[in-house]
């Protein structure tokens, strides 16, 4: 019995063609092309939309103002542009269009590199760059001139009938470079995902004159790479010793801070400790950790003292700057005071002055009249339910406000130094002085030397395709009874450049004269 | 260098400086301006006495150039030699120009304390990336036969000049922290550089369109003087061959490189960073359509020209419209940008 294949109509595909139709389609300039402008487009909305990973507190605002478009958005990836599944399909779809284009490309390369300059064309005056003369020189002789005035290129010298003809070629390296910098592409991407993947960012906030060891306990923020292990953590410690600002008193930056300097005592585990000067712009290195000073602030150090006359909470209390002028905020949980648990939960002025149309409000960042001004809970603070809280912000669904007995406004408004006893017994609060902070952003991103060579090496790439130029020129010299007849002509193999003046150039060289001579 | 003027007095010269160097580039314009005119009416009589100089009249200034048939070449002669003193006018008065626009930046620097690169601003780098494509063009005047381009590029440095000054001018003041390192000069210089030749790319890129608009038809007026289209895309490429590489040097290896320093992250998805990127990736688009069957000429042109608005919207759109970006420097509460921490999401567990 014999078994017939089913008759194909015409345009149908089996799966095989349809592959390699798709494979063709993917790895064809064209695609590479809408790939390109479609990673260009994609990228334009995390420039729009705040992005989580850059700025979650900004994002977190946006999507409070637009409850209705928050879920939509947030379905579409468009808080996490750079990590959603769509801009993820763009490039590697382009990836694979890369790779497609550019293996062939390299066994095409490998081959053309080795091979000898082509055949002389028959018709060298069908090239659109070409030129010809009669000479009393044997063939020969112009033939030899040819090798010496093409030594730049890769020469064959073919011999035909009546004279023979020099093919020769250069710019091998331009294909190189193109293939270099496609390759570079890929290794600046490991390079870049290896630092995500591994790497990991964190946040400390040391009181200057504190320290603190590298340990994840000790990181107020923390953002790991998928594929972090604890156990690359470099064992040092770091103390925070002093911190220096200088504040600008006049001119169109006044109010504004510059020349911040943390000094820093670090000590690998088992080294001797040393010193650096933490600045912006200069980071510190210690194993494959990076540190860097990203922000200051001050930390007034408050006593809270319980209705029964025991400390209840006493210590440097970080506060958030809100802008330029210091005015910062900040929050005290006494939940040790009794016999009621003691919020507090205000400003702190680094440069108190009032108003009765602002009220309260900081003139400038530096300490010249540092004042608090907080309101008071009292209460529950919901710290023993153990559901983690922020530090920075006081849980007030089991506290009450506290006012005077007459029921009017309560606030802690202290300078430094002075205290104030707290209605109904409660206790008192003391405003001792201020001590500053420093947030030190330690992070530690493997691949980065990968990613800075893949750039450099692109670039280089990019600048051998850009500009080295790919070019064969002919010469063939034929004699018959008048004399010799030489016919040159060159190609520019990458499109579009001029050769005339390289053709010009040649021909003159061929001739026994300079250019110039051959202008004037 | 304050020794010799105060800062108050070299931040006066600066100013004189940016608006003498405005009169002088617009008296180069103008220049131009009769040298373009003037040309026309070279070109008009060769289709005037085709067409029969009867439909003339309507236009005075043709009829004047073309009414004297008796000695025709002599006028013509005449317009020529006109035409090239023009030229040669609106040459001189550029490069007069640019070096009182170069002046007003060494001035702008000076008047800073500490002394500094002039472009920490945004009319700074407008005021520096305006001379830069003065000076380019100049450079590459003779070599590329630029001529054509006088008036174009005349025109775009003054009115970008008077939009840093009306718009964007800001007093002098001590740099963000962040700004203060070498990166500084070889960041900012290299994205001014590549920014320059972009624009000239791109009005290169605009001048092919309009040329191969025309088709094969005699240009009439200014586009006469254009060259062909071939000519047009080939310096085209020419310009952006020579911008890409050093937009890369400035967005992919030098900016994160002090994106490093300073953010510590090399690479943060900042929009300035965001928009580098896109102009880079639509930059490589163009290079790559002009070796593809079917981009090459017109869409290539077109995406220069889409490259050249995401550059320019990076420069100014992004500083007036993002607050999220790192780059923001511009705006009046730098300092804060780079030394405000993001509000710690640290938690307490009781």
């Amino acid at each position: 019995m014999v078994v017939r294949p089913p008759p194909r109509r015409s345009g149908e595909l089996t799966l095989r063609e349809l592959a390699r139709w798709t494979w063709r389609q993917l790895t064809s300039m064209r695609t590479a092309l809408v790939l390109l402008l479609l990673l260009a487009l994609a990228a334009i909305p995390g420039s729009v939309i705040p992005q989580e990973g850059v700025d979650s507190l900004k994002t977190q605002q946006w999507q409070d103002d637009h409850p209705a478009l928050t879920p939509v958005y947030e379905r579409l990836g468009l808080f996490n542009v750079y990590s959603s599944p769509w801009f993820a399909a763009i490039y590697l779809l382009l990836l694979v269009s890369l790779v497609g284009c550019f293996v062939p490309r390299i066994v095409v390369y490998a081959k053309a590199v080795r091979a000898q300059p082509p055949d002389t064309p028959r018709r060298l005056d069908r090239l659109p760059d070409h030129a010809s003369y009669r000479t009393d020189l044997p063939a020969a002789e112009v033939l030899a001139r040819a090798e010496v005035a093409l030594s730049r290129h890769r020469v064959r010298t073919l011999e035909e009938e009546g004279g023979g003809s020099v093919s020769a070629e250069r710019g091998y390296l331009r294909e190189a470079g193109n293939l270099l910098f496609h390759v570079s592409v890929l290794v600046v991407l490991v390079g870049f995902a290896i630092g995500s993947l591994f790497g990991y960012r964190a946040g400390a906030i040391v009181i200057v004159g504190n320290g603190m060891a590298n340990t994840l306990t000790q990181y107020d923020e923390f953002d790991p790479g998928t594929l972090f292990e604890p156990e690359q953590l470099d064992d040092f410690v770091v103390d925070v010793e002093d911190f220096d600002v200088r504040w600008i008193t006049e001119g169109p930056a006044q109010g504004q801070a510059r020349g911040f300097v943390s000094r820093i005592a670090y000590a690998e585990t088992g080294a001797e400790p040393s010193e650096y000067d933490l600045r912006v712009n200069h980071p510190l290195s210690i194993g494959d950790t990076t540190l860097f000073l990203i922000g200051h602030g001050y930390a007034p150090v408050i006593t809270v003292r319980d209705g029964n006359g025991d400390v209840a909470y006493s210590g440097p209390t970080i506060f958030l700057p809100e802008d330029q002028t210091f005015q910062s905020i900040g929050v005290v949980k006494a939940n040790g005071a009794r016999p009621t648990q003691i919020g507090l939960e205000g400003w702190f002025y680094p440069t108190y002055a009032f108003t009765d149309e602002t009220g309260p409000f900081s003139v400038f960042g530096d300490l010249k009249n540092p004042a608090i001004s907080m309101q008071v809970y009292a209460g529950d603070l919901g710290l023993e339910s153990g559901a983690p809280q922020s530090v920075y912000a006081l849980d007030k669904s089991g506290a009450e406000l506290v006012t005077e007995p007459d029921g009017s406004m309560f606030r802690v408004d202290l300078a430094e130094g002075d205290t104030v006893q707290l209605p109904d017994d409660l206790g008192s609060v003391t405003f001792e002085r201020v001590e500053r902070w420093n947030k030190i952003e330690i992070s530690q991103t493997p691949g980065k030397r990968i990613a800075l060579a893949g750039v450099v090496l692109a670039l280089v790439g990019l600048l051998g395709s850009l500009f080295i130029r790919p070019r064969r020129a002919w010469v063939r010299a034929r004699e018959d009874a008048e004399g010799t007849l030489v016919e040159v002509a060159v190609l520019d193999r990458a499109g579009g450049d001029d050769v005339s003046a390289v053709l010009e150039e040649l021909e003159a060289a061929l001739q026994g004269r300079d250019r110039e001579e051959q202008q004037t | 260098m304050t020794d010799f003027l105060s800062d108050a007095a070299w931040e006066a010269l600066s100013n004189q400086a940016v608006a003498a160097a405005g009169v002088v580039y617009f008296l180069a314009m103008i220049a131009h301006l009769v040298e373009v005119s003037a040309g026309r009416r070279v070109a008009q009589p060769a289709t005037a006495t085709g067409a029969g100089a009867a439909a003339a009249p309507g236009a005075g200034a043709v009829a004047v150039a073309t009414g004297g048939d008796v000695d025709g070449g002599t006028d013509r002669a005449d317009v020529v030699r006109r035409e090239a003193l023009f030229g040669r006018l609106g040459v001189l008065l550029t490069v007069i120009a640019a070096l009182v626009h170069l002046v007003s930046l060494v001035a702008r620097g000076l008047a800073a304390d500490p002394d500094r690169v002039p472009w920490g601003n945004m009319y700074e780098f407008t005021l520096a990336g305006t001379f830069v494509v003065a000076a380019l063009y100049l450079g590459l005047l003779r070599r590329y036969r630029l001529a054509w381009m006088a008036p174009i590029v005349v025109g775009v440095v003054l009115s970008l000049l008077m939009v840093a000054v009306i718009w964007l001018y800001a007093p002098i003041a001590p740099l963000t922290e962040a700004l203060y390192s070498p990166w500084l000069v070889i960041h900012v210089v290299s994205a001014i550089i590549a920014t320059g030749a972009f624009t000239l790319g791109g009005i290169s890129s605009l001048l092919y369109l309009l040329k191969s608009r025309e088709g094969g038809s005699t240009s009439r007026g200014y586009l006469a003087r254009v060259p062909a289209p071939v000519d047009l895309d080939r310096l085209s490429y020419k310009l952006h061959a020579f911008g890409f590489p050093v937009w890369t040097f400035a967005v992919l290896i030098t900016g994160p490189i002090w994106a490093h320093q300073a953010w510590s992250s090399y690479w943060s998805w900042d929009p300035k960073e965001v928009w580098a990127f896109i102009t880079w990736v639509v930059y490589a688009a163009y290079l790559h359509a002009r070796a593809t069957a079917g981009w090459r000429g017109r869409n290539a042109a077109y995406l220069a020209l889409l490259g050249l608005a995401t550059l320019w919207f990076n420069f100014i759109g992004i500083n007036f419209f993002s607050s999220t970006s790192q780059h923001s420097y511009a705006a009046p509460e730098s300092a804060v940008v780079v030394l405000l921490p993001a509000l710690p999401s640290a938690v307490e567990v009781a």
